[in-house]
């Protein structure tokens, strides 16, 4: 405990006996001492829910048919990977999932951008367009996957369309708030420097929008995911929702949890991959979260 | 209604030049309306002439809200005229005119660009490479002593630092009108009269004709030619005051010169019906919201 408090303190004192900061950036115990904390409370937390669940599996108290259990699922993805699916390899049914949720959330967020900004850009197009896009939003788009299977088949581009629809509702209503709330101020500017309409809103509304739209980004992935997994749920020859309806199909709950941890997996691959993207793409942002991030 | 003042002020051949050439801004009978959210008519400005000379320093005071910055939106081609015209250099205002500068009350430098992209910003929106601009960029970087940041982003700059660079955003394009709406109203006390002699330097070097509007007399004494007090709104010219203190001048110390004290006393005179009608009218506001 001495020792811990000793080491916690951040100034030196010199020989005047005046507190003088290091030159070297300080060290803080403090902050990696919290950090540690936070990790090990997680890996706590994880082991209470997986622990608790495999014990009261075993216990007899939840039934492993209805709820799966822990090991049974570590065994099933084990044999996945070991043994492939019956569909094919493991790799490959999460290669052809991520294949339609990239596809269709790129195509989805580069619609939503292109509309949201038009239309807040152009008051006579979101004037006409404004109601049809307010009713579309309102039908619950997932219905419409059994539309794209009959009509584009099995394969891909059902998925990508679905996902695509999914994804562009998010972005495109970000895109089009964060157009019209551009400081008037930096429209004027931008305006009496001497720059083309295009030019204003190629370098003043989008990069300023862009707050927006990458917020929006974030949500939209997950939406991309579900678009490609409902898909496949509809109808399809590959991928992971296959993979999990054939184990609902075969009464297989370890089966269903296996393909949810395996989604949940590339979900926070690419979460993290979009926050990197947002880092860059926002550098000359200041710094302002004060608040715990998630 | 119009009173002069500075009557000995003698001509240079400078001024002398004005009386051939058109005047830079012109403004005869201007009335702006706007509609209000409520569906009313507001009324910003009502039957008002300005006359700027090229080259001129003009600053106009009045109390707050009473359609200053209307003025400048006029001039800019930002708004229309209700009534009345508005001529820039002899020729109708249209719409943005490529010869003018406008520097804003509120920060308006790009947050997303760095410095150096902030002043080439100009150039590069009317069609010049990127090298030309950038050099002309990193010239007018040096002149208003930010060479070294060009590389910046705006949030890591002052108050003062983002105003050297809204400032030289506008020079760069060499308008020979500049619009100025209270540019240094964000700043602290210090830092303004620092940016105010800074900005008699910089206009030095290419004098354009200048509206500066400010509702702080002190600074529209120290750096103007010309001051015009307006009424409290619907604005109209009230008077307008020649300022006949040598140049060049030092902003800081020009206040405590004998000419400019009664100078201030005078303006203020016209001036303090207008800012006590203004407060009054903002004190019943509040009584009747309550």
């Amino acid at each position: 405990m001495t020792a811990l408090r000793t080491r916690s303190v951040p100034t030196a004192t010199d020989e005047a006996g005046d507190i003088f900061l290091a030159d070297a950036p300080p060290r803080r115990p403090s902050r990696f001492r919290r950090r540690l904390a936070v990790y090990i409370a997680r890996l706590l937390l994880v082991v209470i829910l997986i622990g608790g669940w495999e014990l009261f599996v075993r216990l007899k108290i939840v039934d492993p048919f209805f709820w799966g259990q822990p090991t049974g699922i570590a065994s099933q993805i084990r044999d996945w990977i070991e043994h492939g699916t019956v569909q094919g390899s493991l790799w490959l049914q999460v290669e052809v999932t991520l294949e339609e949720a990239v596809l269709g959330f790129l195509v989805g967020v580069l619609a939503g951008v292109v509309a949201g900004i038009a239309l807040g850009r152009i008051r006579f197009l979101a004037d006409v367009l404004g109601p049809f896009i307010k009713m579309a939003n309102s039908i619950p788009r997932i219905v419409l996957g059994s539309l794209f299977i009959v009509a584009f088949g099995l394969g891909l581009s059902s998925k990508v369309l679905l996902a695509v629809v999914l994804v562009f509702f998010a972005v495109f209503f970000n895109a089009f708030q964060g157009t019209r709330e551009v400081d008037r101020n930096l429209l004027a500017n931008a305006r009496i420097l001497g720059a083309s309409r295009w030019k204003v809103t190629t370098q003043v509304v989008l990069p300023s929008a862009f707050t927006w739209i990458l917020a929006s980004l974030h949500v939209s992935f997950g939406f991309a995911l579900i678009g490609a997994i409902v898909g496949e749920f509809l109808g399809a020859d590959k991928g992971l929702g296959l993979l999990i309806r054939t184990a609902q199909g075969t009464f297989n709950a370890n089966g269903v949890i296996a393909g949810m941890f395996i989604m949940a997996v590339v979900a926070l691959v690419a979460e993290g991959l979009i926050t990197l993207l947002e880092r860059r793409l926002l550098r000359w942002r200041p710094a302002q979260l004060t608040g715990p991030e998630l | 209604m119009t009173s002069t003042a500075g009557d000995h002020h003698a001509r240079s051949p400078e001024l002398a030049r004005f009386d051939r050439e058109p005047p830079a801004i012109e403004l005869v009978g201007v009335t702006k309306r706007f509609a209000t959210p409520k569906g009313g008519i507001y009324t910003a400005l009502r039957s008002l002439d300005l006359r700027v000379e090229a080259g001129e320093f003009c600053a106009v005071v009045g109390p707050t809200g009473c359609g200053k910055s209307t003025t400048l939106t006029l001039v800019s081609g930002l708004e229309p005229a209700s009534v009345g015209t508005v001529k820039v250099h002899g020729k109708p205002v249209t719409g943005i005119g490529d010869d003018i500068g406008f520097v804003f009350q509120n920060d308006a430098v790009f947050p997303w660009k760095t410095v150096l992209d902030n002043v080439c910003a100009g150039p590069r929106f009317r069609g010049r490479t990127r090298s030309d601009a950038q050099a002309a960029g990193r010239d007018w970087l040096r002149r208003v002593g930010l060479s070294g940041f060009e590389d910046r982003y705006p949030h890591q700059l002052s108050g003062g630092m983002r105003k050297r660079v809204a400032l030289a955003q506008s020079l760069i394009n060499e308008p020979r009108v500049l619009l100025m709406d209270e540019p240094f109203s964000a700043l602290d006390v210090q830092t303004r009269s620092i940016m105010a002699n800074e900005l008699l330097t910089l206009w030095d070097l290419t004098r354009p004709a200048v509206v500066f509007v400010t509702h702080d007399l002190e600074e529209a004494i120290a750096l103007a030619d010309k001051v015009v007090v307006l009424t409290a709104g619907p604005a109209t010219v009230k008077a307008t005051f020649d300022v006949d203190l040598p140049r060049p001048r030092v902003v800081q110390e020009i206040r405590f010169d004998q000419r400019f004290v009664a100078l201030y006393q005078q303006i203020w005179e016209a001036l303090r019906d207008e800012v006590e009608i203004a407060y009054a009218r903002s004190a019943t506001a509040v009584q009747e919201a309550s």
